[in-house]
């Protein structure tokens, strides 16, 4: 089972108090993880991503085993400790402001 | 016995607040959208438990949330699985997408505005300020956006059109943002013809449709802006608000960046009626629900130093359509108060006398129950609030 962490924000957005648990089969991606998500969770479509380029929206970030995944391309594989539960793909509000 | 709703839009979230019609008692509550700003939330006139909220982040961008129970509780538009998913079977999320119109069909070419340095900057989408329900239709509602555009959804929120046309006015490279940004944050619906309607822009100045927003057109004659390069062009001036009365929806009145501005032929054109205020900048303006002739402002030192005047806040009050001020101070902070009152931050009731509220950026809600002789605070200490609408309840 796939497991993402939202931000507090988001998570209040999708009447959610806990991870997200995805199933999914084939190659994980960001691309096809965060279609999941938006699929189970409609009214995160725009939060995470531009409604229409699909490209992530500048503050927010992504981070799975240790590592700032945001600048990868979103159909590269995502590490193997993400497709199989061990470790969380971490979805974060970049920390900006005062 | 008739109700009182007021709903508060803050920086941290939104708040509700209600009481019976002698306004003595409120109970509040909130925060629902803990943690997110709330530029606005209004009622729907033909069915008021119908509220449409701006839910809007830096980070994670605009949604769009509806009540259908007077505030209790909310959802974005469409949340019934068939609306949900597209034919492909992928989420739409069509609620939260406000998409410039550039088609060749209905559209305009998405073209540029001027920024802050002068050079010319391209459009873009940042937030809704404003919500304004339809005076006859709950599913039909316009927001205005920043970057300055008009949309409206005739399926009560659940999908986003823009109104390009205003946009694709060919004064657009001439607009600018204000220090706030470039939004379009006000929509007077006219009741006596549903073909008209008024907006207002920071910084390009008020515009007016008369073909129900195919075609628009700047109606900002008489207004004078010593800071900008032609103090008197046709676009370019900091509207902050404009306010109308629904009994003669040819009387606008406007506070201008500078300047309280009155017009009695639907914005054909304007003139000053700052008269005796202290100082004539602010931020917003209404009127009284049952005097065409009575007005409210509420004077700003100046447009650096964002606070009353001499540290005390007061409400000013007109009983002739401008030019003749009266303060209003009994019940608020007459000295040591440095809180700003943002432009959708006042608003009237319809009780009989009016109540007038208005919101701080220092948390506060103020309510007058006697069209303001007398203030009292609601609450206190919320976050700053951008937004106060009151709802009369049967």
């Amino acid at each position: 089972m796939i497991r993402v962490i939202l931000p507090p924000n988001l998570r209040t957005l999708a009447h959610l108090e806990d991870e997200v648990a995805l199933e999914l089969n084939g190659t994980l991606t960001q691309r096809s993880l965060l279609d999941a998500v938006e699929a189970k969770y409609p009214m995160l479509c725009g939060t995470m991503r531009d409604h229409v380029t699909q490209v992530r929206r500048p503050m927010v970030r992504f981070f799975a085993c240790g590592e700032d995944l945001s600048h990868e391309s979103p159909d590269a594989p995502l590490p193997d400790a993400v497709a199989n539960g061990a470790e969380p793909f971490m979805i974060i509000g970049a920390i900006a402001g005062g | 016995m008739s109700s009182v709703r007021i709903l508060v839009g803050t920086k941290k979230g939104a708040f509700v607040l209600t009481s019976d019609g002698a306004r003595k008692r409120w109970k509040v509550s909130g925060p629902h959208f803990a943690g997110w700003e709330i530029y606005h939330m209004k009622g729907s006139p033909v069915d008021p438990e119908r509220i449409y909220a701006s839910q809007t982040s830096a980070w994670f961008g605009q949604i769009i949330q509806r009540s259908e129970d007077g505030g209790k509780t909310w959802n974005p538009p469409g949340t019934k699985p068939e609306d949900l998913m597209g034919s492909d079977g992928m989420p739409k999320g069509e609620s939260n997408m406000f998409v410039y119109d550039a088609s060749p069909e209905t559209g305009k070419p998405l073209m540029t505005h001027q920024w802050y340095d002068g050079t010319q900057h391209p459009w873009e989408f940042k937030r809704v300020w404003h919500l304004e329900p339809s005076l006859h239709d709950p599913d039909h509602v316009y927001a205005g956006v920043e970057d300055a555009a008009l949309f409206q959804s005739k399926d009560g929120g659940k999908s986003w059109h823009e109104l390009a046309g205003l946009r694709g006015n060919d004064t657009g490279p001439k607009w600018q943002p204000g220090a706030g940004g470039m939004c379009l944050h006000t929509i007077l619906l006219d009741p006596n013809n549903p073909e008209r309607i008024s907006i207002a822009i920071s910084a390009a100045g008020a515009f007016r449709t008369d073909d129900g927003g195919t075609t628009w057109k700047p109606i900002n004659r008489g207004l004078h802006s010593q800071y900008i390069p032609d103090p008197n062009a046709e676009v370019g001036h900091c509207v902050h608000r404009i306010a109308m009365h629904p009994s003669r929806p040819n009387t606008l009145f406007m506070q201008k960046h500078w300047d309280v501005m009155r017009s009695d032929d639907s914005g054909a054109s304007w003139h000053e009626v700052s008269g005796n205020l202290p100082s004539d900048f602010g931020f917003p303006i209404d009127v009284h629900a049952h005097e065409p002739e009575t007005i409210y402002v509420v004077p700003i030192k100046s447009d650096s130093e964002h606070y009353p005047p001499s540290g005390r806040l007061r409400v000013y009050r007109s009983r002739t359509g401008g030019n003749d001020w009266e303060a209003l101070t009994k019940g608020l902070p007459q000295r040591n108060c440095y809180v700003n009152v943002l432009r959708d931050a006042m608003s009237v009731d319809a009780l009989d006398p009016c109540g007038v509220y208005f919101g701080t950026t220092g948390g506060q809600v103020y309510a007058s129950v006697n069209a303001g002789d007398q203030w009292k605070a609601i609450v206190r200490d919320l976050p700053a609030v951008l937004s106060v609408e009151a709802q009369t309840l049967p």
